[in-house]
C-alpha cells in the first residue's frame, strides 16, 4: 500500500476509482497560491508589475498573438495608445488587435500598422484617421467589424481566441478586483471588458487609481486577472464622457424625436411594464424625453432600459418611470455615477447584452428600440459604418443585436444630412438587414416595412404621416440630385460579420480622384 | 444682357454645414476652385451649375472660389448670384436672366 506525502496510506484502487492522484504537498499542484505561508518578511501577495515592458514579457506575447482592448474610455481611451507602443518597441510582430472598438483618439495605430506591428483588426468601428488610411488600404489584411454581441459571441465560442487582454480599469486593488465607477478616470459599466478578462489566456488590467483590498463591489474578478501594472492615467475624462449628455437644439432632431415618440406611443408596443433601448444620437435622445412624456400623461412605466445608458434615462429611472437599468456601457457622467449609486442600475456584460448563441441575451426581451442611421435603403437596411464617400467612419456597435431582438424597431434619421440622402435605393454598407426594421421616422414622414402591416395600421390609426420609403427615397433624390456613385477599387479593407457569425457585407477600398 | 464685370472681392455664404460660401474675385477668364465635402458626388454638377450661373450673368472673367459644406443646388445658385453682384457692386438684381 502506498503512502502519500504525509505518510497516509492510500490504495491505489481509490485513486484509480476516482481518477485522483496522490495528495503531495500543500502547494504542488497549485502554483498560483503563496508558498511563503509563516514568512512574514516576504511582501504581502500582489499582481502588481513594475512597468508595461515587464508585463508584456511576463505574459509570453510573441508574433503573431491576439490582443484584446476594450472602449469604455471611449475617446478618451490612453490604454490603447500606452501598450502598443510599449509592444512596438519590443519589436513584437504580426499581432492581431480585437478591440472591442476604436475611436478618433486611436490614429498612432496607423503607425502600428505600417511598422507590422499589427496585421489584422477586429472592432466594432473605426474612426478618423486610422479609419481613412484603412480606407485606403493600408492593410494587408481586410478589418474585420463584428457587433458587440457578434464579438461576445466569437470570444465565447473560441473562434476569436485572446492571448492577452490588456484592460484599462478606473479602480483596481493588487489582486486585481476592478470597477468602472471609481476614480479620476471613472467610466461607469466596464461591460465589453468582463467578457475579454473571462477569456482571455493572460489578462493584465492597467490602473491609474490603485486602491485597498477588497474593491468591492467589483466588476472584474480576481481569479480572471494575471498581472496589474500602475500607470499615470488610464483615460482622459474630457474624452470619456460629457458632464450630462447635451440635448439637441436642431428643430429637425426634435422634430423627429418627437415624432419617433409618438409612433412608439401609438404602436402598441406602450404599456406599463414594458422595457425600451434609446441610443446616444441627437433625435433618439431627444425621443427619451418626448416618450417621458407619454408614459407621464398614460401613467405608464417602463420596467427596464437597456444599454448604452444615458444620463436621459438615469432621469427616468430616478424618477420612477424606469424600474431598472440593464448597462453594457455608460455614455454620460451622470449614467457613471449612477450605477455607482443606484441599486437597481446593473452592470450587464456584453454576451448578456447581445450574445445570439448564450441562453438567453437581454435584447431578446427588449419591447422597443430606438436607431440611428447614416444610410437606410429602401429595402430597409440600414449603414452605420461607412459614410455617403464610402469611407469608414462609424460602428456597428449594438445597432444589429437590438434590431433583430426588439418588437418594435424604429430607425430615426434626417432625410438628408447635407448634401447627402440619408434614404437610398441601395445603402454602401449593410450592417442591420432590413428584415430586422421595422419604422423609419425622419422629418419628412414615417415609413412602415411592409412586413409590419398591423403596425401601420396601428400608426395610420393615430394620425402618423405614414409614406413607403421608395417615395422618401424619391423625395430625398429631388432635394440634393443624382449623386455620382462612389468609385471603388478591387481591393476589400473590410469584411462585415453578422452576429451569427456569418459574413453580411464588404467595404472597398475608396478610389482616389 | 450685358455682360457683368468684377469689379473688386464679392463674398457671399458661411461656411456652416450644408452651405457653401462663395468668395469671388477678380481675374483674366473664369477659374473655379472647388473645395466640397461631397466633392466626390457632386463635384461635377457643382462645377457645371457654377458655369452656367456664371454664363446667365454674362461673367466672362472671374476666380470663383467655392468653399462647400454640402449645400443644396439652389444655396449654391443663391449665394453664387449674391456674391457675383456684390463684387460687381450691384444692388438690383435683374431676375429676369434666370427665367
Amino acid at each position: 500500500m502506498p503512502d502519500n506525502s504525509i505518510g497516509r496510506e492510500i490504495p491505489s484502487e481509490i485513486l484509480a476509482q476516482f481518477s485522483r492522484n496522490m495528495f503531495a504537498g500543500a502547494y504542488v499542484n497549485t502554483p498560483h497560491v503563496r508558498q511563503d505561508k509563516g514568512n512574514r518578511t516576504l511582501p504581502r501577495l500582489n499582481k502588481l508589475v513594475d512597468n508595461l515592458e515587464q508585463v508584456i514579457v511576463k505574459t509570453g506575447l510573441k508574433d503573431g498573438m491576439t490582443i484584446s482592448f476594450h472602449h469604455h474610455f471611449r475617446d478618451g481611451d490612453k490604454v490603447v495608445n500606452l501598450v502598443m507602443e510599449a509592444i512596438s518597441q519590443m519589436g513584437i510582430k504580426n499581432l492581431t488587435v480585437a478591440a472591442s472598438s476604436l475611436s478618433a483618439v486611436h490614429s498612432p495605430m496607423v503607425k502600428h500598422i505600417t511598422d507590422k506591428t499589427v496585421s489584422r483588426i477586429f472592432t466594432s468601428g473605426l474612426r478618423g484617421e486610422l479609419a481613412d488610411a484603412i480606407s485606403n488600404g493600408i492593410m494587408d489584411n481586410p478589418v474585420l467589424i463584428h457587433s458587440h454581441g457578434g464579438r461576445a459571441r466569437a470570444i465565447e465560442s473560441g473562434q476569436i481566441q485572446i492571448d492577452v487582454a490588456f484592460l484599462g480599469v478606473p479602480s483596481c486593488d493588487v489582486y486585481g478586483n476592478a470597477n468602472g465607477y471609481t476614480g479620476r478616470s471613472a467610466c461607469g459599466s466596464l461591460g465589453y471588458a468582463k467578457v475579454d478578462a473571462g477569456h482571455a489566456r493572460k489578462t493584465v488590467l492597467l490602473t491609474d487609481n490603485l486602491v485597498e483590498y477588497p474593491n468591492t463591489p467589483f466588476s472584474i474578478h480576481q481569479d480572471e486577472v494575471d498581472y496589474i501594472v500602475v500607470v499615470d492615467e488610464v483615460g482622459n475624462p474630457e474624452g470619456i464622457g460629457t458632464g450630462a449628455t447635451r440635448l439637441t437644439k436642431n428643430p429637425k432632431d426634435i422634430l423627429i424625436g418627437s415624432l419617433a415618440a409618438k409612433v412608439i406611443a401609438c404602436s402598441g408596443y406602450f404599456e406599463d411594464g414594458f422595457s425600451f433601448q434609446t441610443g446616444s444620437g441627437g433625435a433618439s435622445l431627444i425621443a427619451t424625453n418626448f416618450i417621458r412624456d407619454y408614459m407621464l400623461a398614460q401613467n405608464i412605466k417602463a420596467a427596464w432600459a437597456l444599454g448604452g445608458i444615458t444620463g436621459q434615462m438615469v432621469a427616468l429611472h430616478e424618477e420612477g418611470l424606469i424600474k431598472r437599468l440593464l448597462d453594457v456601457q455608460s455614455f454620460d457622467r451622470e449614467a457613471i455615477r449612477s450605477i455607482g449609486e443606484n441599486r437597481y442600475h446593473t452592470e450587464i456584460d456584453a454576451s448578456y447584452y447581445a450574445n445570439p448563441l448564450n441562453k438567453g441575451c437581454a435584447v431578446n426581451k427588449i419591447n422597443v428600440v430606438v436607431l440611428s442611421a447614416l444610410e437606410i435603403d429602401t429595402d430597409f437596411n440600414v449603414n452605420v459604418l461607412t459614410g455617403s464617400d464610402g469611407v469608414l467612419r462609424g460602428a456597428s456597435g449594438g445597432h444589429c443585436d437590438t434590431a433583430v431582438g426588439a418588437g418594435l424597431t424604429v430607425v430615426v434619421a434626417p432625410l438628408i444630412r447635407g448634401r447627402s440622402a440619408t434614404v437610398l435605393e441601395r445603402v454602401q454598407t449593410v450592417i442591420t438587414p432590413g428584415a430586422t426594421v421595422d419604422v423609419l421616422v425622419t422629418d419628412r414622414g414615417v415609413a412602415v416595412n411592409p412586413r409590419r402591416p398591423r403596425v401601420e395600421e396601428q400608426l395610420r390609426k393615430n394620425r402618423i404621416p405614414i409614406i413607403p420609403i421608395a417615395e422618401l427615397q424619391q423625395k430625398a433624390e429631388r432635394m440634393v440630385g443624382k449623386p455620382e456613385p462612389v468609385q471603388y477599387e478591387k481591393k476589400i479593407v473590410a469584411v462585415v460579420e453578422y452576429r451569427d457569425g456569418t459574413i453580411m457585407d464588404v467595404v472597398r477600398q475608396v478610389r482616389i480622384q | 444682357m450685358e455682360g457683368m464685370k468684377i469689379l473688386d472681392t464679392g463674398i457671399a455664404g458661411t461656411l456652416e454645414s450644408s452651405d457653401v460660401m462663395i468668395t469671388i474675385k477678380k481675374h483674366s477668364g473664369v477659374e473655379i476652385e472647388l473645395n466640397s465635402i461631397v466633392e466626390k458626388q457632386f463635384g461635377r454638377q457643382i462645377r457645371e451649375v457654377v458655369r452656367q450661373v456664371l454664363e446667365q450673368l454674362g461673367v466672362k472673367d472671374a476666380l470663383v472660389v467655392v468653399q462647400d459644406k454640402g449645400a443644396l443646388e439652389c444655396v449654391l445658385r443663391a449665394r453664387l448670384i449674391t456674391a457675383v453682384y456684390r463684387s460687381a457692386g450691384l444692388a438690383e438684381v435683374q431676375w429676369e436672366v434666370f427665367a
